[in-house]
């Protein structure tokens, strides 16, 4: 047994552990961080890692697009004794949304001058943000339940310390009710996959797929689903398990926001959908369990609620924050769809947002860094003394709304013919309603930006440096460019709403 | 004690924990709440592992010891360990936080909070 288990690690080359490598890497970088110490040499770091997970992931996006799934075993163990893990394209496109969020915000800025860290702090922001990525890609990656349970974990546990950090003590709070609400949501979680596992003896998820099946009348499976939905649910703020989320955002140090914001929640989606349709499958949620019932009106109440929110808010953060519950709801609007235009538009506004959201965001901690603030009233007349800056926010803005020739528009076009074929002209009339909504906010902010003067009082602003513009214009840049080229984004994202609607027959 | 009897306790566990979180507005209370929550959690596991007549799966020449029908599945218990460890890390950092809220408040009620966050925001408006 011993002896197999050498052979096959000597035949291995290093290409053949990329799917581990994504998780293992930024999980070992944290602490080489911690033993840097110095800023100048932890940075650097962190982002070379950050990028070597992204070439990663772009490679094992290919592979699963060109030769179908990589199934990798942790250790050379086989399932059932073994971890496995199981890269097809819906989480090697997750990976990749993660990896190019963290590849773009980790350089964001000078590292600490946003956050009020003493400088002799920065190698455990650094350790920590990497802590993060390790638990958002190994959520993504690994195609064993508890597993998922473990690194949603680290994820969670390390953004609590992240928005703890906010320089505001209103941080602390948020940071303290997230930790409360994770937990509950996390160890529902648990308990899922603890009556999934009693039912069937596995926790590997395509075994469980295949043995759930004839159990799923019984009560302990439904049971589970329940446990697990709920679960979920509060990890990515479907609509009335959202109460965490504003305030975690809008105390959070700027750049921490946008890189939660862009990919954390598109994390908890991600594995919503794995749940739903990698193991339960779309006959079971959709036809027996009829769960569009709940998630449909549910998906509504967050595009308007959450839109209705965003118009009342003074901090522009707290503006995105409500946005982004908005945003949510469209992607669980797709999924309770069950249809492949539906879940397309579902998954490929995972990546639209992330770069949008990533991108708004980061414009407000430019914006912060020369102000000091995120309120609205603040951001009077920088167009003209940023205009750089606000220029990404108008973009930015738009694509939020779903204007033409932005990613926004592709991934509501989708959700639109997605609600046509389901025979619901209703909830696509609703979509473009909502999208008016999205105008009123973001307009309130344009209108601050470009037709109200600086007070004169007001001390001098001057654009920021390339360091915090060049990777704000990235997130922007790729939101009109896969708005303009669609089908680049659009392929990927039909493959997988394919993979995901055939993975349980 | 029938194998029932140990959900109803995990249940009980479980819902004594989530009423804490829910019902004090002492933190260090919450985070103690939110423990007994995780605690159930791992009895439910660790009860999944137990079978009438089972043993600690310790292969002595493939034969059962003396007395014992099965082997007991011990992946449950091994699971448990690392969710032991969440918890205290979950715990730890919990306290952490409620420490700095001492520091920056002065008190770790919330609804003293709550009202001194309210006073600011109404003061500055």
């Amino acid at each position: 047994m011993a002896g197999g288990a050498e052979i096959e690690v000597v035949h291995r080359t290093l290409s053949d552990h990329l799917p581990v490598l994504a998780v293992v890497l930024p999980l070992v970088a944290a602490p080489v961080c911690v033993l840097l110490r110095k800023p100048a040499l932890v940075r650097p770091f962190a982002i070379m890692v950050a990028w070597a997970t992204l070439g990663i992931s772009v490679s094992l996006l290919s592979t699963a697009l060109g030769s179908g799934p990589i199934d990798y075993h942790v250790g050379g163990w086989a399932p059932p004794v073994g971890i496995a893990y199981r890269i097809d394209v819906v989480n090697a496109w997750v990976l990749v949304i993660v990896t190019a969020i963290a590849s773009v915000t980790f350089p964001f800025g000078e590292g600490h001058e946003n956050l009020d860290l003493d400088p002799s702090r920065v190698h455990l922001y650094y350790a920590t943000l990497l802590l993060c990525l390790c638990g958002l890609l190994g959520m993504a990656a690994t195609g064993d339940a508890f597993n998922i349970f473990v690194f949603l974990e680290v994820s969670s546990l390390s953004s609590y310390a992240l928005i703890a950090l906010g320089h505001k003590r209103q941080a602390l709070r948020a940071a303290y009710s997230y930790l409360v609400m994770g937990t509950i949501g996390g160890t529902f979680f648990l308990i899922g996959v603890g009556l999934l596992f009693q039912s069937t003896g596995t926790l590997n998820i395509v075994d469980l797929s295949e043995r759930v099946q004839p159990l799923l009348g019984s009560r302990t499976v439904v049971a589970a689903f329940a446990f697990l939905l709920v679960g979920l649910g509060i990890k990515l703020a479907i609509f009335p398990l959202h109460q965490w989320l504003p305030n975690a955002y809008t105390y959070a140090p700027a750049k921490v926001s946008a890189f939660l914001a862009a990919t954390a929640t598109k994390v908890g989606v991600y594995v919503l959908l794995r749940v739903l349709f990698g193991i339960f499958g779309v006959a079971f949620v959709f036809h027996t369990l009829r769960l569009e019932v709940l998630l449909l009106p549910m998906s509504l109440l967050a595009m308007f609620a959450g839109s209705l929110a965003a118009i009342a808010q003074t901090d522009i953060k707290r503006l995105l924050a409500y946005s982004s519950i908005a945003q949510i709801g469209y992607m669980t609007l797709g999924i309770s769809f069950a249809n492949i235009d539906g879940l397309t538009g579902s998954v490929l506004h995972l990546f639209n947002h992330a770069l949008m959201k990533g991108g708004l965001f980061l414009v407000v901690a430019c914006v912060n860094a020369r102000i000091g603030s995120s309120r609205v009233q603040d951001f009077a007349g920088l167009g003209r003394a940023m205009p750089l800056t606000m220029a990404a926010f108008v973009l930015g803005g738009l694509s939020l709304i779903g204007v033409p020739a932005t990613v926004g528009f592709v991934s509501k076009w989708y959700l639109v013919i997605g609600a046509l074929e389901r025979g619901w002209p209703v909830v696509a009339l609703l979509i473009l309603l909502s999208s008016l909504l999205a105008v009123v906010y973001v307009w309130r902010v344009l209108e601050v930006i470009y037709f109200k003067e600086r007070p004169a009082d007001a001390p001098e602003v001057c654009e920021v440096g390339w360091r915090m513009l060049a990777p704000t214009w990235i997130l922007i840049g790729a939101a009109v460019y896969f708005g303009l080229r669609a089908e680049l984004s659009s392929t990927v994202a039909i493959e997988a709403a394919k993979t995901l609607i055939g993975s349980v027959p | 004690m029938t194998a029932l009897s140990m959900y109803w306790m995990a249940i009980v566990l479980m819902m004594v924990g989530l009423y804490t979180v829910i019902a004090r507005d002492n933190l260090v209370k919450k985070i103690m709440g939110l423990n007994l929550f995780q605690v159930s959690v791992i009895m439910l596991y660790v009860s999944m592992g137990k079978v009438a007549g089972g043993t600690a799966p310790i292969l002595d020449h493939g034969a059962l010891p003396e007395g014992f029908v099965a082997f007991s599945n011990p992946l449950p218990h091994v699971l448990m360990l690392t969710a032991i460890v969440v918890g205290v890390a979950t715990t730890a950092l919990g306290l952490a936080i409620v420490v700095r809220i001492k520091e920056a408040y002065g008190t770790v009620e919330e609804d003293e909070i709550v009202a001194m966050d309210n006073a600011l925001h109404s003061g500055e408006g």
